[in-house]
């Protein structure tokens, strides 16, 4: 590991020192293409962070992807409800790895003002990884830019073996994520336990 | 409204339309149809060159559950008490508390509008015969297009199954869901969990999930005790 001094002091005699890790994530955070697809009214807020005045291509994401394959992001914009959610985890599961997912909106990471209705998944993190949340109804563009850019913290962290490796590199890491049924009363099942642990309410008394 | 009952009855015989009024200040009286004369009543409605109401703005579903009343009925009754050391049958007025159950039903509501003549709205309503077995209403998707989504979610969250719709299926819930969500007694998953600012029906489930967990709790540490006690190898 080079020290930070010595890399700004060679820096400035011409000689650019790096690692494999960093030059992996530099590439993989400034092109992250996100999924072109959008569920509700935050999708709105999702098109006006693309366009002109707000420019989410500065960040390397200006190409929505009309396609799950060619995708690297899945940007949550909406309600999502129960007739839509086996939907959105089979076109997360078609997406390639490495993938990132960001739930945008109030509905997304929780159900919303929907929360105590009869079709609405009380977040979407019940069946998927969630990378980061936006709360907001609908989050302001640049609440979305802001998440882009924890993500983009978060995959410049990561390191490339060892623990807390991204999942496309890490054999044991579940590729796939089973899509819920729906049944005859609710979805089944109700939530992923490998992703969705039940708030921790328990306490001992 | 008593007009156009009187046109209907005109053009259509034995239509058996009634007219329901409403008490509250809006005044937004409505015909209740018989399901049997439904259709050509709503043709006639559309067509007729004074009422034109050719333009259907909203369906809907009213579910009404069966309905316990109480009523106070005065009952005389014989009875007998001891009057000056001699037993004589006096006629008494009581009070008795009587319940009967009115049986429920399931209603569609639809307001019409007439674009032509520029006057509305007129309501009329139809009842199912019952909420479990009797759910059949004739479609007036035949007599206004607009009614067939509308119907279909009526159909999604109230049961209600309208004859001669062309493509009755659900609107809103999938096709394997089997419930009617709008219906009084309908009852949600229990897929709860933490609720910051719980009130009414949600705090009475927060509670109980609380009470669940809590026994969970006592279980846990229970055969973690009995564990100790016992030893790991036991």
């Amino acid at each position: 590991m080079v020290d930070e001094g010595l890399k700004i002091e060679l820096g400035k005699q011409g000689v650019f020192v790096t690692t494999i890790e960093e030059l992996y994530n530099w590439g993989r955070r400034n092109s992250i293409w996100p999924m072109q697809f959008g569920l509700a009214c935050c999708a709105i807020e999702m098109i006006a962070t693309t366009m002109a005045r707000y420019d989410l291509a500065r960040f390397g994401a200006e190409v929505f992807r009309p396609s799950p394959r060619q995708a690297d992001m899945m940007i949550i914009s909406g309600t999502v409800t129960k007739k839509m959610a086996p939907q959105v985890v089979r076109l997360y599961n078609q997406m390639a790895e490495p993938k990132y997912v960001i739930a945008m909106g109030a509905c997304a990471i929780s159900g919303g003002p929907f929360k105590q209705g009869y079709n609405v998944l009380k977040g979407i993190d019940r069946y998927i990884p969630v990378d980061v949340h936006i709360p907001g109804c609908p989050p302001r563009p640049e609440a979305l830019i802001h998440a882009f850019m924890t993500l983009q913290k978060k995959i410049a962290g990561q390191p490339l073996t060892g623990e807390g490796r991204p999942r496309h590199l890490d054999a044991n890491a579940p590729g796939e994520f089973p899509v819920p049924v729906q049944g005859a009363h609710d979805l089944e099942p109700s939530a992923n336990g490998l992703v969705w642990p039940l708030p921790a309410t328990k306490t001992r008394t | 409204m008593e007009e156009i009952k009187a046109a209907i009855e005109a053009a259509v015989p034995g239509a058996g339309v009634e007219i329901q009024t409403n008490p509250s200040v809006s005044g937004q009286h409505s015909l209740r149809l018989a399901p049997s004369h439904a259709v050509e009543v709503a043709a006639f409605l559309r067509d007729d060159p004074e009422l034109a109401l050719d333009f259907l703005s909203n369906a809907t579903g009213v579910d009404w559950p069966d309905k316990e009343i109480a009523e106070k009925v005065k009952v005389t009754r014989t009875v007998t008490k001891t009057v000056d050391g001699a037993e004589t049958p006096v006629e008494e007025t009581v009070e008795e508390t009587k319940k009967r159950v009115e049986p429920g039903c399931l209603e569609a509501v639809y307001h019409l509008f007439s674009v032509a003549k520029g006057h509305g709205s007129v309501v009329i309503r139809m009842k199912t015969a019952n909420r479990t077995d009797q759910v059949e209403l004739p479609s007036l998707t035949p007599v206004w297009r607009s009614a067939e989504f509308q119907e279909r979610e009526i159909f999604d969250l109230f049961g209600i199954v309208f004859k001669g719709h062309p493509d009755l299926r659900r609107l809103l819930m999938w096709d394997e869901f089997k419930d009617h969500p709008m219906r009084r007694d309908y009852v949600e998953p229990d897929d709860f969990e933490y609720e910051p600012t719980a009130h009414d029906e949600v705090m009475k489930r927060a509670q109980e999930h609380r009470a669940a967990i809590a026994a969970e709790a006592r279980g846990d540490l229970a055969s973690e005790a009995k564990l100790i006690e016992e030893g790991p190898g036991a």
